[in-house]
């Protein structure tokens, strides 16, 4: 192993762990407040979502979702924009494949079917991603802002579209889609009975690997990482910088919007209003925590997945929003860590040197 | 409804988000982003309740709001000032952490996940204008404005968020006069979340309901001067009020209607209705 | 003896690897102006800023009115009667003119800020140094003299007696340098002591009284002016025997660089430029009707204080900068309204002035680094061809002798030098007509510097078009076989080289024989 191969990795590792032990620290006074062994309400917490097999399939059908939110945040950032929307966007493409679900005949067959399910999450997110792009490239509104004002007003919309034209009576979400969904993991591994974990898993799989190959294998990928960089030094190369932005948000709104089909291809069969419940930021985390690296982001994923998961089954000891706090804990201690660690790093290396 | 009624239930609404909006002006003049406003009022309704519930004293219930937002301003102001955090990342941790905190502490101490007890607030009288804090709220508008444009600080919060090198070249703390401002957010923007806990005389679970992003949103409609975020906050307040008298009535969805502070905020960043121009230095970390 | 108002001694000061001080000193008697000259980089704003308290020094000791005050604040230095008035303005835009003078200082009724006070105090000020700017104006609406004026200010309020510039000359006009210097004469007269940083020779023997002179982060020499001639202190500066008297190039480009130079009236013509104006974007023109051709094996170098336009001009050429009037003709392609990438196809190579903001992504390899911008050429079935992006990096590396010699380092972590190399390799290395050289040699060690200005030569004797822009009047001389001198937006007067010395360009740069001078 090379030895800049080392330092980088170093660099993009540390931030990570640090964070991670400042919030296993401080989760443990929290648990100590109420009484509880901390170790135990751990061993729990890794019983609740590893040890079982449906406790397992379950941080597989989060991780999708997080994964695909993960990712759009994660590339739109390594073009140096930051994506809040994906809340927003995670609605959209989840409306948008629920449409296109609803309008297709009963019997379509799921090869014609899905993909053209997944293009209408797709193009929920080519909207609600791509409109910042366009407005921060044309306009330079700050993208910050206008994703976290869009997500209201998605969601309002959607509220709309549900209450005023498309509900099932009582309740607040769409018809069951005729056509496109995608079978439960379930029917392979019958040890995962009852979990929605479902296909769309190995999607959000596929989802990484070519964003892995887009970033870094692609001239697309170098001048959105160019960009993101060094915004001036890509624009006098010729790179548009303006295309470059529209490109990374609607990219990135897209890649959050498919993970709107966990729910509504592989879970419910349909659009419900709200189904979303803040995956979109707690994305924003995981494609921190994965230091803007696709595959750090699945692991991230994978983690907070797990953290949510086995918050279920330490409910009985600590309330169960313990595993908020400990997300809050991880994503600002990850922020303070970054520019200390690469600091500490920096200036180490530099007495190393001389 | 007649005229008086629907003005002073706007200015009952607007409340809230007079009291954010100052508050997340003041930081954002010194350079701090104020993603945070949303965590700040949540922890000031949720210490108020606490407050007054242990106290039976609502102006004990007040004070103690207050410290709840200079606690999470002041956590706000280390990651960012001392450690140099991103200040979006660290707004959304700070807004997570809050959430989460208070619902932990409810389920600990009232075994609920959703609501607290019943707690002493203020006779505010059928106008609601018993309130103190309605008061208080009305007046953190000229407040901010004094403060910004009538005292040394003030002009040292300006410094720090157009031109932090050139404060610091005058001998300027920078990073004091930013630490006060976050901490003065808190203090205001908490006071805001106050208002909402002891009018309905307990805490629900986020029961300030995107509200601070409302007040971001006033802030940059204001284009950061407290006057126009002031402005803001009433036009806003009376579209809501608009909503409410309206519903069922037909014409224009309620969602419509919500979505309007969010679609100005988007349209005004846009430079469409004239450049809204932020400080120079807002988000960058002082070096 | 009375205690000197200054006096440094053996100052180091290093920037991770960079020495910008090594045993610097520095002695100033009272009532005097001092000059501090010194190339670029040679660490003169350093050894100010360490007195201004802005940076601590590693070792060494600063005095100041025979008091130890080493590793001092800012504050302290203020309150103690030291005032710097920065080469970047430290003005906040959005406040006033009395409200930045008084801002960390500012007078008060109770808690109040007392503005009134601020203005009286302020206009009491102005009148009594003679440094004109409206007091209740705000500072984003004031000319950049005008600024200046308002720096002066601030540390006159703050009761300074010890006065440091840092190239304040660099921005103004003629009519603005000539009224800094009374006001500076009179402080000093009124018993203020003056220190400037300049490395611009007229003005030390115009206003100076005494010359401490710097190379390379060390004090090399101090004399006193009236003793002195332009000469020797170039000699000082550049530490050999070179600058003014003889014809610069000679010594920069070595032997026989002269000797082979081309007629260059026979190259077809390869980049014409016509009535270029470009603003910025304050609307101001700071390029203004410039009209230019270069020839196939010719060298056009603008020199020119910096800041007169030389930077908008290559960025306009480059696509970087929109064009307001004119046009940019390549190769007989009008390129005036075409994106950044189509001048490149229609043979534009550019090596811009700053290599860390623009020419390099610093995250990026060595390699990554020299397909910067051919991303798309470099690619094979819509994904990046590793082994080609390899081997031509291998092959760029062994013939601009980038060091260290592998493809896969962070361009960050190469020395300026060959950072400047891999830029070189990349936009050289390829093909092209005509090349845009902007202080190709800023930053950058003496073999650098030679290697690059061989380049320079073998590309134009190969028949390209060069328009190099430095402000290294050596440089220009050594290079160019045309030279322009730039001032305010305009070319103040061009002439082939063979014409060209200091002597006679040097009043150009300054506006003295331009006819265009306001």
């Amino acid at each position: 192993m090379s030895e800049s191969f080392r330092l980088r990795a170093e660099e993009a590792l540390l931030p990570s762990i640090v964070a991670l032990l400042i919030a296993l620290i401080l989760g443990d006074v929290l648990i100590l407040m109420f009484g509880e062994s901390p170790a135990h309400v751990y061993s729990r917490m890794i019983e609740g979502a590893w040890g079982n097999p449906y406790g397992f399939a379950q941080v597989l059908y989060k991780t999708t979702t997080l994964t695909f939110a993960g990712l759009g945040i994660a590339l739109a950032l390594r073009a140096g924009l930051f994506n809040i929307g994906a809340e927003g966007q995670l609605a959209a493409g989840a409306f948008g494949a629920a449409i296109v679900g609803i309008s297709l005949p009963a019997g379509t067959p799921g090869l014609v079917a899905v993909p053209l399910c997944l293009l209408g999450a797709a193009a929920g997110g080519l909207l609600t991603g791509g409109l910042p792009g366009v407005l921060k490239a044309k306009f330079g509104a700050h993208e910050v802002i206008v994703t976290i004002m869009l997500n209201f007003v998605v969601l309002a919309l959607l509220n709309w579209l549900i209450v005023e034209r498309l509900r099932t009576a009582d309740t607040l979400h769409t018809p069951e889609i005729n056509a496109g969904a995608v079978p439960r993991l379930s029917e392979f591994i019958p040890a995962f009975h009852g979990s929605a974990a479902n296909v769309t898993f190995f999607f959000a799989i596929a989802a990484a690997i070519w964003c892995w190959w887009y970033l870094f294998r692609t001239p697309g990928g170098y001048a959105l990482r160019a960009t993101g960089l060094q915004p001036d030094a890509a624009e006098y190369s010729g790179i548009r910088v303006g295309r470059v932005w529209i490109k990374a948000m609607a990219l990135g709104g897209m890649l959050a919007a498919l993970g709107g089909t966990n729910f509504v291809l592989g879970y419910k069969h349909y659009y419900e209003d709200g189904f979303t419940g803040g995956s979109g930021f707690l994305a924003i985390a995981v494609a921190i925590v994965g230091r803007n690296h696709p595959f750090g982001v699945v692991i991230a994923a994978f983690f907070f997945a797990t953290l949510s998961q086995g918050g279920l089954a330490i409910h009985a000891l600590v309330p169960k929003q313990m595993v908020e706090v400990l997300q809050g804990i991880v994503i600002l201690a990850m922020a303070a860590a970054v520019p200390e660690v690469q600091r500490a790093l920096r200036s180490a290396r530099k007495v190393v040197a001389a | 409804m007649n005229p008086f009624d629907f003005i002073t239930q706007t200015l009952r609404i607007a409340v809230p988000y007079l009291f954010a909006a100052s508050g997340g002006l003041v930081a954002e003049r010194a350079g701090i982003v104020s993603l945070t406003l949303e965590g700040f009022m949540l922890s000031g309704a949720f210490s108020a309740t606490l407050g007054s519930y242990y106290s039976g004293s609502a102006v004990i219930g007040v004070l103690a709001g207050a410290a709840g937002g200079l606690l999470f301003g002041l956590l706000h102001g280390i990651a960012t000032v001392r450690f140099r955090a991103d200040q979006v990342v660290s707004g959304i941790a700070v807004n997570l952490l809050v959430i989460g905190l208070t619902q932990v502490i409810l389920m600990l101490l009232f075994d609920s996940s959703s609501n607290s007890p019943r707690v002493e607030g203020f006779q505010a009288g059928l106008s609601g204008f018993g309130d103190p804090l309605v008061w208080m709220g009305l007046a953190s508008v000229p407040v901010v404005a004094f403060l910004l444009y009538r005292t040394p600080f003030g002009l040292r919060i300006q410094a720090a968020g157009e031109h932090p090198e050139a404060a610091a070249s005058v001998g300027i703390n920078v990073r004091f006069v930013r630490y006060v401002a976050v901490a003065i957010s808190g203090v205001l923007a908490g006071l805001g979340g106050v208002y909402l806990a002891l009018d309905q005389h307990q805490f629900t679970n986020n029961m300030t309901a995107g509200r601070g992003f409302i007040a971001i949103a006033a802030v940059i409609f204001g284009r950061w001067n407290p006057w126009l975020a002031g402005g803001a906050c009433l036009l806003f307040a009376t579209a809501e009020t608009l909503q409410i008298q309206l519903q069922g009535v037909g014409g224009i969805p309620s969602q419509f209607i919500g979505m309007i502070p969010y679609v100005l905020t988007i349209v005004a960043l846009a430079g469409l209705m004239g450049r809204a121009v932020a400080p120079a230095a807002l988000g960058r970390a002082e070096d | 003896m009375s205690a000197h108002p200054i006096r440094m001694a053996g100052i180091d000061k290093s920037f991770g690897p960079v020495r910008a001080n090594r045993a610097a000193s520095l002695d100033v008697a009272p009532g005097e102006i001092h000059a501090l000259v010194g190339e670029n980089g040679a660490g003169k704003s350093t050894l100010m800023k360490i007195l201004g308290g802005l940076v601590e020094p590693d070792a060494g000791t600063v005095e100041v009115n025979g008091r130890d005050v080493t590793g001092w604040s800012t504050s302290d230095a203020i309150a103690n009667g030291v005032g710097v008035v920065h080469q970047h303005f430290m003005l906040v835009p959005t406040l006033t003119v009395a409200e930045n003078v008084v801002l960390g200082n500012e007078p008060r009724r109770g808690m109040l800020f007392d503005r009134t006070r601020a203005l009286t105090d302020v206009n009491a000020l102005i009148q009594k140094t003679g440094l004109v700017v409206p007091a209740d104006r705000r500072v984003s609406e004031l000319s950049v003299g005008e600024a200046q004026r308002v720096e002066i200010l601030k540390t006159l309020y703050r009761g300074a007696k010890i006065l440091i510039l840092d190239e304040p000359t660099a921005v103004l006009s003629p009519p603005d340098v000539r009224e800094l210097w009374t006001v500076l004469r009179k402080l000093r007269d009124d018993g203020g002591t003056i220190v400037l940083i300049t490395h611009r020779l007229d003005e030390v023997i115009d206003i100076s009284d005494t010359i401490t002179v710097m190379r390379a982060g060390a004090t090399v020499g101090r004399m006193t002016t009236s003793e002195t001639t332009p000469a020797e202190i170039a000699k000082a500066m550049v530490g050999r025997d070179v600058a003014l008297s003889v014809p610069g190039r000679e010594t920069i480009s070595g032997p026989g660089a002269t000797a082979d130079r081309p007629s260059s009236a026979a190259g077809a013509l390869l980049l014409e430029v016509r009535d270029l104006s470009v603003s910025d974007s304050r609307r101001i023109r700071v390029v203004d009707g410039v009209t230019f051709s270069i020839r196939a094996g010719e060298v056009l170098g603008i020199a020119g204080v910096e800041g007169n336009g030389q930077t908008e001009i290559v960025e306009a050429i480059a696509g970087l900068r929109d064009i307001a009037a004119g046009s940019v003709v390549v190769s007989g392609h009008d390129v005036t309204r075409a994106t950044v990438k189509d001048r490149r196809a229609a043979g534009i190579a550019h090596v811009p002035e700053d290599r860390h903001r623009r020419g390099l992504i610093l995250e990026y390899s060595i390699a990554e680094n020299l397909v910067l911008g051919a991303q798309d050429e470099f690619s094979k079935r819509g994904s990046l061809d590793g082994a080609r992006i390899d081997a031509h990096a291998r092959e760029q590396i062994a013939k601009f002798d980038v060091r260290p010699s592998t493809p896969a380092p962070a361009a960050r972590t190469l020395s300026g030098g060959n950072q400047q190399k891999v830029v070189i390799a990349r936009e050289m290395g390829r093909s092209f007509t005509v090349l845009l050289a902007a202080q190709p040699t800023r930053g950058v060690d003496v073999g650098a510097i030679e290697f690059i200005h061989r380049q320079i030569r073998e590309a134009r004797d190969a028949g390209k078009a060069i328009l190099l822009v430095s402000a290294e009047l050596n440089e220009v001389l050594a290079l160019a076989d045309t030279v322009a001198v730039m001032y305010r937006g305009k070319f103040a007067v061009t002439m082939p080289a063979s014409d060209a010395t200091p002597e006679v360009l040097g009043p150009y740069m300054t506006g003295g024989n331009s006819r265009d001078a306001a």
